[in-house]
C-alpha cells in the first residue's frame, strides 16, 4: 500500500508526512501525476486559496489524476483546503472545483462573539456513527481547526459529522470512496491520527464505499502501471 | 463551539529548556523534545517555543530541534524569538512548525507579517507583543522591544490593529507588568486587544493558579492562554486546569 499526497504547494505538508511516518505508512509527497499514479490512496492536503489551488491542480494535470483515482474507485481523503476543492465550487474566487461530491464551499461571516478564521480546537459531532472514519473515536474528541470558509453538500447523506461555529456546519464529508475532513486530523493529536489510521486500514476494507466500488488491494491493473 | 486553548511555552536556549527542573515524572526536562511530547501526552492543545539563543550555531540547532518536536508531537505548534526574516521564517514552517511568532523584528520592519502572510498564509504568522500599561499611550499600553527592555513609541492597541491589517493571524499578548508575578494574567489588556482585533487572542504572563486562566477566558475574552512555570515546576498539571475550567463552564478539550 503506498499513499500519495498531492503537493500543489498549497502549504506546509511536513505535518501530515510526519503522521504518515508515525502510521508507519508508505507515502510519496510529489506533484507529478505520473509519480502518483501507482498509489493505492490519494490525499489532498493543503491550506490556502481555493483558487489558486485549483489553477496549480490543473496545470499540473492532477485535478484528472484525481478524478480518474476516484472514478476507479480509489480512496481519496481530503483535508482542510482538499476537503473544499471536492466539492463544486467555491465562494473563494467563485473558484471551480472537482465535483466530487455535489454542493459548495461557502465562507464565515465574522460575528460580535465568532472571530474568522476559525482557528483552534471544536467538536466534530459524527452524523453518522457507523461511518468508518470515526471507528473508535469517542463522541466527544476535538479536532484542530483552520479555516475560513467550509464545505456545504448538498446532500445531508453525504455529511458525516458537524461543528458549531457560528453556524452548523459539514465538518466531515463523503461519498462513497471520497472522504473528507475540514480539520487537520494530522494535528489533532491521538484522535486525529486514529482517523487517519481508520482512513488507511477502512478505506482498504472497503469499507464506506458502495458495494464493489473499492477494488482490493492488488487488483487493480492499469496499463503502463509499473511495480 | 470552539473550545479555549491551553498553550504551553517552552523556552530554549542552545537546544536546551530553561525552566523544568522540577518536572514530574523522570523526565530530562532539559530536553525540549521530551519536554513537548509530555505535555502533548498531557493534553496541551498547542505549544510555543520561544528561542532565547543569540548566536547564529544555537539558531541551526534549534531548527534541528523543532525538527525533531515536528516528529513527535500531532498538535500544533509555533516557533518564535529572534525571527529575523521571512527566510527565517520559512525555515522555522519547513522544520515542521505550524505557526511562527515575530515580535521585535516586526516592529522594526512591520513588512515582514505582510511578506509572511503573503508567502505561508495568515494562520502562520502570529504577533507576539510585549506591552505595559502607560497612561501617555491612547489605549493606555506601550509596546516594548528586546524581550520587554526597550520602549518604543508604539500603542498597543494600534500595533495590534495594524498587525491584524498587515496580516496576522492570531496575537500574543504578554502583559510585562504580570509576567512573573504569578498573581494572575492582566485581565484589561487582554480584554482590550481581544475585543478589538478579528483574530484570537493568546494572554501572556502572570498565570501563577488554574483560576488566572479560568479569569482570563472568562473576563478577559482570550481566545487561548499561555502557561509557562505553573507547569514546568510542577505546580499544576495541564489536566488540572482543564478540569478548573471545565468546572467553570469553559469550553475545553478535556480528551486527548
Amino acid at each position: 500500500m503506498s499513499v500519495g499526497v498531492i503537493d500543489y504547494e498549497a502549504g506546509n505538508l511536513r505535518s501530515i508526512e510526519t503522521a504518515l511516518e508515525y502510521l508507519g505508512a508508505t507515502y510519496v509527497v510529489s506533484g507529478d501525476p505520473d509519480r502518483l499514479a501507482d498509489c493505492s490512496r490519494l490525499v489532498i492536503p493543503g491550506v490556502g486559496d481555493a483558487a489558486a489551488a485549483m489553477d496549480t491542480l490543473r496545470a499540473r494535470g492532477l485535478d484528472r489524476l484525481i478524478l480518474d483515482f476516484a472514478g476507479r474507485g480509489l480512496p481519496v481523503f481530503g483535508i482542510c483546503l482538499g476537503a473544499q476543492i471536492v466539492l463544486d465550487s467555491s465562494e473563494e474566487n467563485d473558484a471551480r472545483c472537482l465535483g466530487l461530491i455535489p454542493g459548495r464551499v461557502r465562507v464565515f461571516r465574522p460575528t460580535r462573539t465568532e472571530k474568522v478564521p476559525h482557528i483552534g480546537w471544536n467538536r466534530a459531532a459524527a452524523k453518522h456513527h457507523h461511518h468508518p472514519l470515526f471507528k473508535e473515536i469517542p463522541e466527544d474528541a476535538s479536532f484542530y481547526f483552520v479555516h475560513s470558509f467550509y464545505p456545504e453538500p448538498e446532500s445531508g447523506s453525504d455529511v458525516v459529522a458537524q461543528t458549531e461555529y457560528g453556524v452548523r456546519f459539514a465538518s466531515a464529508i463523503a461519498r462513497g470512496n471520497v472522504w473528507a475532513v475540514q480539520f487537520h486530523p494530522e494535528k489533532s493529536g491521538r484522535y486525529g491520527l486514529r482517523m487517519l489510521a481508520n482512513y488507511l486500514d477502512g478505506a482498504a476494507h472497503g469499507d464506506g464505499a458502495p458495494a464493489g466500488d473499492v477494488q482490493p488491494e492488488g487488483a487493480r491493473s492499469r496499463e503502463g502501471d509499473s511495480a | 463551539m470552539l473550545e479555549k486553548r491551553v498553550v504551553v511555552c517552552l523556552d530554549v536556549r542552545d537546544g536546551r529548556t530553561t525552566k523544568g527542573i522540577r518536572f514530574k515524572d523522570n523526565i530530562d526536562v532539559g530536553d525540549p523534545v521530551e519536554m513537548a511530547r509530555a505535555y502533548y501526552e498531557a493534553g496541551a492543545d498547542e505549544l510555543v517555543f520561544y528561542d532565547i539563543t543569540a548566536s547564529a550555531e544555537g539558531r541551526g540547532i534549534m531548527i534541528e530541534t523543532v525538527q525533531k518536536v515536528a516528529k513527535e508531537i500531532f498538535v500544533p505548534f509555533a516557533v518564535g524569538g529572534g525571527i529575523g526574516s521571512v527566510d527565517h521564517m520559512r525555515e522555522v514552517l519547513l522544520a515542521g512548525a505550524e505557526k511562527v511568532s515575530v515580535n521585535s523584528q516586526a516592529v522594526r520592519d512591520p513588512g515582514i507579517i505582510d511578506e509572511g502572510a503573503r508567502r505561508f498564509g495568515r494562520q502562520c504568522v502570529v504577533l507576539g507583543m510585549d506591552a505595559k500599561s502607560d497612561p501617555q499611550m491612547p489605549s493606555g499600553y506601550r509596546i516594548y522591544v528586546n524581550g520587554g527592555r526597550k520602549a518604543t513609541e508604539r500603542d498597543a492597541l494600534e500595533w495590534a490593529q495594524e498587525a491584524v491589517d498587515r496580516g496576522a493571524g492570531e496575537i500574543v499578548v504578554n502583559s510585562i507588568d504580570a509576567d512573573g508575578t504569578k498573581d494572575g494574567y492582566e485581565i484589561a489588556l487582554t480584554r482590550l486587544i481581544s475585543t478589538n482585533v478579528s483574530v484570537p487572542v493568546v494572554a501572556s504572563g502572570g498565570a501563577g493558579t488554574p483560576e488566572h486562566v479560568v479569569e482570563v477566558f472568562r473576563d478577559g475574552a482570550a481566545d487561548a492562554a499561555l502557561v509557562a512555570s505553573m507547569v514546568h515546576f510542577g505546580d499544576y498539571s495541564v489536566e488540572d486546569i482543564k478540569r478548573t475550567m471545565a468546572g467553570s463552564d469553559i469550553p475545553v478539550r478535556m480528551r486527548w
